[in-house]
């Protein structure tokens, strides 16, 4: 099927002017997102991905570069033409941003009744999207009576008032606990497949990124360094920054065997866990040990890794290359930096 | 305590000043709101930014708020006979009264405006809300329950410059003070005076932090 671009970010550059000269938030990204995705940008916080999100609906102006949205080049637009062509493009926030001396229901009017859509059309409208969003009973409630997932809900909905065709989340779910992250993305999920539409998701949080994410871009220093299906990033990491926003907080902290060599063995859902590791032992006659593992579901599909330290004798280690290679598990060597 | 006529003037004194405070309060919400508002749109980083306006705009608010008001009173005597045809009684008091509080009310309800939210700002924005429509929908109704607050004390200071203008022929409960308290020593008298003040002071004040409060939505 051919997959059709809605969103086309080119040479992209954006300098702000500050106080202590220029500084660089974003240099030369280039990268596009297709119709009815799910896309994720990670980085960690400062790699610029606040700015890269706010570029696409141009509530920042790139310095240079340009942004196609719908087939509309945002920046060569009047100001007049821009409005109309951001109610095309939802958006919600970390700090979901409601207007806080409104009603739930007055949120989710608000937006439409900016389009100049008349108070009763807007009413129903809002009610519908209350309804999506699961929270009909509360459409009379301020959101200083409603919880941090109720907020957010309220906010998708607002932002799906004016039927975008696009939705760019900016750390949506980063004031929010674990659990109403989860029912938040599933949300998310759902109005993706529901309605058609194209979502962006800015994070700092992997597992973000693994619950809904097809396809992923890591921002690190203003750069895009890797792009990608979620599946493949995460199988086969290939930048310190990907590895770092893949295992944070570097659970084994403990410097094990520095300087040996290791390697990462991903087992891909159809190779069974246990096994492989104990047949590879028996079949070289040499201990291995391991360092790391962990497994994680993307896609539905179970993706394991493991990171074993291996023995010091050549031989040895040929024979178990050997060994994994003859079963088709896919490996590569790292460093301890990764652990 | 005091005779009936003594009373009646109170009474007399009382309602001046009210009609001179609300009058004035009103005109000078009418000049005062639109300049605070101006004053935070056109900021550098505003949503409508005009540097020249305002840097304009903020000079002539800081020059008119740094004339004390019994000063900027007598100065603008010519100005008010010119316009109310005389320079004594209420009526006339009302002229200098909202010019001397426009630029003060403008920079109570820029600070008003500027506490709201930039994060419900910006979402506005991305929904494709126009300056004017931010302006209308987002800034003032966010602000309200702070802008109430900042009437109260506008009402308030209000209050406190028209008994200033007792002292030339202003009107209202000053120039009761004045005439009779400081000029033939009716202590009583101008005791009396600076309680109603003091009463209407407190009465407004309360009113203003109360709707405040009712009507902030913030709180649970």
């Amino acid at each position: 099927m051919e997959q059709k671009e809605i969103i086309r970010i080119e040479g992209l550059t954006k300098r702000f002017s500050g106080k202590n000269g220029e500084v660089l938030a974003l240099e030369d990204i280039s990268l596009s997102v297709n119709e009815g995705e799910i896309f994720g940008i990670i980085g960690l916080s400062g790699a610029g991905k606040s700015t890269l999100v706010r570029c696409i609906n141009l509530l920042e102006r790139p310095t240079a570069g340009r942004v196609t949205v719908n087939g509309q080049e945002l920046s060569s637009l009047s100001d007049k033409a821009l409005r109309l062509a951001r109610r095309g493009i939802g958006m919600i926030f970390q700090q979901f941003n409601l207007l806080m001396q409104s009603t739930a229901l007055e949120n989710i009017c608000f937006p439409l009744m900016l389009a100049g859509v008349g108070r009763k059309d807007a009413e129903k409208r809002a009610l519908e999207l209350l309804e999506i969003v699961g929270l009909s009973d509360k459409k009379n409630a301020y959101p200083a009576q409603l919880s941090g997932g109720q907020k957010q809900r309220i906010a998708i909905a607002r932002a799906l008032a004016n039927e975008p065709k696009v939705l760019l989340c900016d750390e949506a779910t980063s004031a929010l606990d674990p659990t109403t992250t989860r029912s938040i993305l599933s949300l998310l999920k759902e109005i993706n497949e529901r309605l058609g539409i194209t979502i962006i998701v800015i994070t700092h949080e992997m597992r973000v990124v693994e619950e809904i994410c097809s396809r992923v871009a890591i921002l690190d220093a203003s750069h895009v360094v890797e792009l990608g299906k979620v599946q493949e990033i995460f199988r086969k990491p290939k930048t310190a920054a990907a590895r770092r926003l893949l295992f944070p907080g570097k659970e084994s902290g403990e410097a094990v065997g520095v300087g040996e060599r290791m390697i990462r063995i991903v087992f891909d859902g159809m190779t069974p866990f246990e096994p492989v590791i104990a047949n590879m032992v028996l079949a070289c006659g040499a201990p291995v040990n391991i360092m790391f593992a962990n497994t994680r579901a993307i896609e539905g599909k179970t993706i394991g890794q493991m990171i074993v330290q291996l023995p010091e004798s050549k031989e040895a280690v040929s024979r178990i290359e050997a060994y994994l290679n003859t079963q088709n598990i896919s490996f590569e060597e790292v460093t301890e930096d990764v652990l | 305590m005091f005779s009936k006529e003594m009373l009646n003037l109170f009474l007399e004194g009382t309602f001046e000043t009210f009609y001179m405070v609300l009058v004035s309060t009103f005109a000078a919400y009418v000049i005062g709101l639109p300049l605070g508002v101006v004053l935070v749109v056109s900021e550098k980083d505003g949503i409508r930014p005009m540097p020249a306006v305002n840097r304009i705009l903020g000079i002539v608010i800081n020059l008119l708020r740094s004339a004390p008001f019994l000063i900027l009173l007598v100065a603008l005597t010519p100005v008010t006979r010119a316009i109310v045809g005389t320079s004594l009684g209420s009526t006339a008091t009302i002229v200098p009264l909202v010019i001397g509080s426009a630029p003060f009310i403008a920079r109570m309800v820029e600070s008003s405006i500027k506490e709201v939210d930039a994060g419900v700002i910006e979402a506005a924005q991305s929904m494709g809300a126009s300056p004017m429509q931010i302006v209308l929908r987002v800034m003032l109704p966010e602000a309200k329950p702070s802008l109430m607050v900042g009437a109260a004390i506008a009402v308030t200071t209000i209050l406190g410059y028209s008994a200033m203008a007792g002292f030339v022929g202003g009107g209202g409960l000053g120039t009761i003070a004045v005439n009779y308290g400081v000029y033939r020593y009716q202590t009583d008298v101008m005791l009396f005076t600076l309680a109603l003040l003091v009463l209407i002071v407190q009465a407004f004040q309360e009113v203003g932090m109360r709707i405040a409060n009712r009507i902030d939505k913030r709180k649970k």
